[in-house]
């Protein structure tokens, strides 16, 4: 996906919104979803999902009414609010593609304590678990229904 | 014009695997013809670090999402439940739960016992050792001794309980509800060629490890060393007739996209509850005006979904997450009918162990538990690896009016007609939804789960598509008779699940294959005289 697929202005957009989304955080050691190489896997990445990002862009600049950016804290927060409930599935859409990107950065990820890794080939071991709790169930008479 | 062959087979998916397989010892000349390709399990997701991703993209449970050449489109705007597939070597045995309960005995006998629908024309006795066929067959792991589900002899352990198991086990204790340990075509050891489960965790669409049984590498290695031709990428547009009313043979669409005529002896119809219907009433000609073997005018009619109630909370103790395959238990407490519950038959539930993290953030952020700003990484972590599910799976009974028909004006790659689906979620249904809903709050509940969110029905739930050629012993009231022959055209067959005159309250492909493979049984002891 080329970097042109949204214009600067619908770019800026989703930053903002981005960061409004999920925000940087010193307390977790994680950087918000404006960050430079989550933005960049967004754009690389968007793929079937540009038209209706891009849906989604025009209607939060409709709400706005400018570069969300430019507006204060209390505004921004006011048109957000109304993105999400307005916005339909291209909201949805978008909101998505935000977190998709960001809960699979090797930061998010090391923060939560996940391994940076695909699931195949290493796999997950499980534990057995109590297979005692069964034993009341079994110690149940059996109950099939009768077919005549 | 192709040489004909003595059995030809239309998709290569649960059913169509299993029939060839069981034929094969005939030594007639089987071709199967599927509009899919073999899959290469080193691209499933889980091989690559946006597993999640691909979920809502490229490998969507959804056809309309996904998008791939080998998928046709469905117009199932008019439907509350979308139907969910995949067309492929395997068909949709590659991406599914890999849950392995059977209908019980008394689902065949539902006008019987309970006054509703109508009484199969076969028997569970009739299926036992084809179910049990089946299960050496796809490999099955669980625990026998379940006393509320038929008997099954799974040749492998059950799935480790993990984390999640027991926290459902002691809820359901606490609550004096069954539960059992599912079976599942999850290989716990290594099985028949296939390796043992590692717990890849994502493993409805596909299992790069090759553990959860899907038919391209269970039943299609055996049949065609047995002597069947596959063929892969062949879309078939139509069944032909001949001047005696019997099938001629296909007229398909090759890998190059040319119009081919493949003649035959036999046919035999694979292609699941919604590509069956297509395909036969895209068969129209003069003898046939309405589609073929539809004489009943049931071609399409009676679809059953099963509606999934959902309902999904968040414990304290962490879960299995996306570190494990995602259903490991089931329970059967609610399975037959109680009429002071104000429905009648019932539900099973299956029970989920958690979710990744893309999954839980995008879930919750819709649902509205997962804030914007700064509160959200507070509540995500509270929120993921943290998820408990309770699903309850419920009998759909079946109704004329939810249908199977052509689109007037959507087809696929090739100009084929696409289906078009109209579904409504009767009365009855609804009740056990709400009823199913009650009861897994009381059991998240019981497990101590908050932030308790439901879906109901699932939206893309509809995996189940069946009922839509159902088999009887009056041709007025059925599309095949009792062991799959259509009652119109006698040499033309119908395997899938189609045929199921009920639905039961369980996932239905180990159903569907024992059917298959119990047609295709009849089908050798009455060789001599099959078009009688």
């Amino acid at each position: 996906m080329s970097a042109d697929t949204l214009s600067t202005a619908q770019r800026d957009d989703l930053r903002t919104i981005a960061a409004m989304i999920v925000p940087e955080s010193a307390e977790y050691k994680v950087p918000g979803a404006d960050d430079r190489a989550i933005q960049a896997d967004i754009l690389a990445t968007l793929g079937r999902d540009t038209e209706q990002v891009r849906a989604a862009l025009d209607h939060l600049a409709r709400l706005a009414g400018k570069p969300l950016a430019e507006l204060d804290t209390a505004q921004r927060d006011q048109v957000a609010k109304e993105f999400r409930a307005t916005g339909g599935a291209a909201a949805a859409t978008l909101v998505r593609v935000v977190l998709q990107c960001y809960y699979r950065d090797d930061r998010v990820l090391r923060s939560l304590g996940n391994e940076l890794r695909a699931p195949f080939p290493k796999g997950h071991t499980l534990e057995q678990g109590d297979w005692s709790l069964l034993d009341p169930v079994k110690a149940r008479p059996a109950t099939l229904r009768r077919a005549p | 014009m192709n040489d004909p062959v003595d059995v030809l087979i239309i998709g290569a998916g649960a059913s169509g695997a299993a029939v060839a397989w069981s034929l094969a010892e005939t030594k007639m000349h089987i071709l199967c013809l599927e509009q899919g390709g073999w899959m290469n399990p080193a691209e499933y997701p889980s091989t690559g670090r946006d597993w999640e991703a691909k979920f809502y993209s490229d490998w969507s449970t959804s056809p309309n999402v996904r998008g791939r050449p080998e998928d046709y489109p469905i117009n199932d705007d008019n439907s509350p439940i979308k139907v969910v597939n995949f067309n492929a070597v395997g068909g949709s045995t590659v991406m599914y739960t890999a849950h392995w309960p059977r209908l019980h005995p008394s689902d065949f006998k539902v006008k019987t016992l309970d006054g509703v629908a109508d009484d199969w024309p076969i028997d569970y006795d009739a299926l036992t050792p084809f179910f049990e066929e089946n299960d050496r067959m796809m490999g099955v792991s669980g625990l026998t001794g379940d006393p509320r589900s038929p008997l099954t002899h799974p040749p492998m352990p059950p799935q480790p309980l993990g984390l999640s198991g027991p926290l459902i086990g002691k809820a359901m204790n606490k609550l004096g509800w069954h539960w059992w340990p599912s079976d599942t075509t999850v290989a716990t050891m290594d099985y028949e060629g296939r390796a043992r489960c590692i717990n890849l965790g994502h493993c409805t669409p596909a299992c790069a490890q090759g553990a959860k049984a899907s038919t391209d590498i269970t039943y299609w290695p055996h049949a065609i060393r047995a002597g069947v031709e596959l063929k892969t990428h062949c879309r078939v547009r139509e069944i032909l007739t001949n001047e005696q009313g019997m099938a001629s043979g296909v007229v398909y669409y090759d890998k190059d996209g040319v119009e081919q005529f493949q003649p035959a002896e036999v046919v035999i119809i694979a292609c699941n509850g919604v590509g069956t219907p297509r395909l036969l009433l895209n068969s129209v000609s003069g003898r046939f005006p309405n589609g073929l073997a539809n004489s009943s005018g049931l071609v399409g009619k009676n679809l059953m979904f099963h509606p999934y109630a959902q309902i999904y909370g968040f414990v304290k103790e962490p879960t299995d997450s996306n570190r494990a395959p995602p259903t490991c238990l089931w329970s059967k407490e609610f399975y037959d009918t109680d009429l002071s519950r104000g429905f009648v038959r019932g539900y099973g539930i299956q029970f989920g162990r958690g979710a990744g993290p893309v999954f839980e953030a995008v879930a919750s952020e819709q649902k509205g538990i997962l804030p914007w700003g700064a509160d959200h990484h507070r509540v995500f972590r509270r929120l993921n690896g943290h998820r408990l599910a309770v699903s309850a799976i419920c009998e759909d009974l079946p109704e004329e009016h939810n249908r199977v028909t052509l689109d007037p004006v959507l087809k696929d790659s090739h100009g084929i007609s696409a289906p078009k689906i109209d579904y409504t979620i009767s009365d009855n249904s609804r009740k056990m939804m709400e009823h199913g809903l009650a009861r897994g709050r009381e059991i998240l509940e019981a497990a101590g789960a908050t932030d308790i969110c439901t879906n109901s029905p699932i939206p893309w739930g509809g995996w189940h598509l069946l009922g839509t050629a159902r088999m009887g012993t009056d041709p007025a009231r059925s599309v095949v008779n009792e062991w799959g022959r259509s009652h119109d055209v006698k040499n033309l067959f119908i395997v899938d699940g189609s045929v199921f005159v009920t639905s039961g309250g369980v996932n239905p492909t180990s159903t569907i294959q024992a059917i298959a493979l119990y047609i295709a049984d009849q089908m050798k002891q009455r060789l001599a005289n099959l078009f009688d």
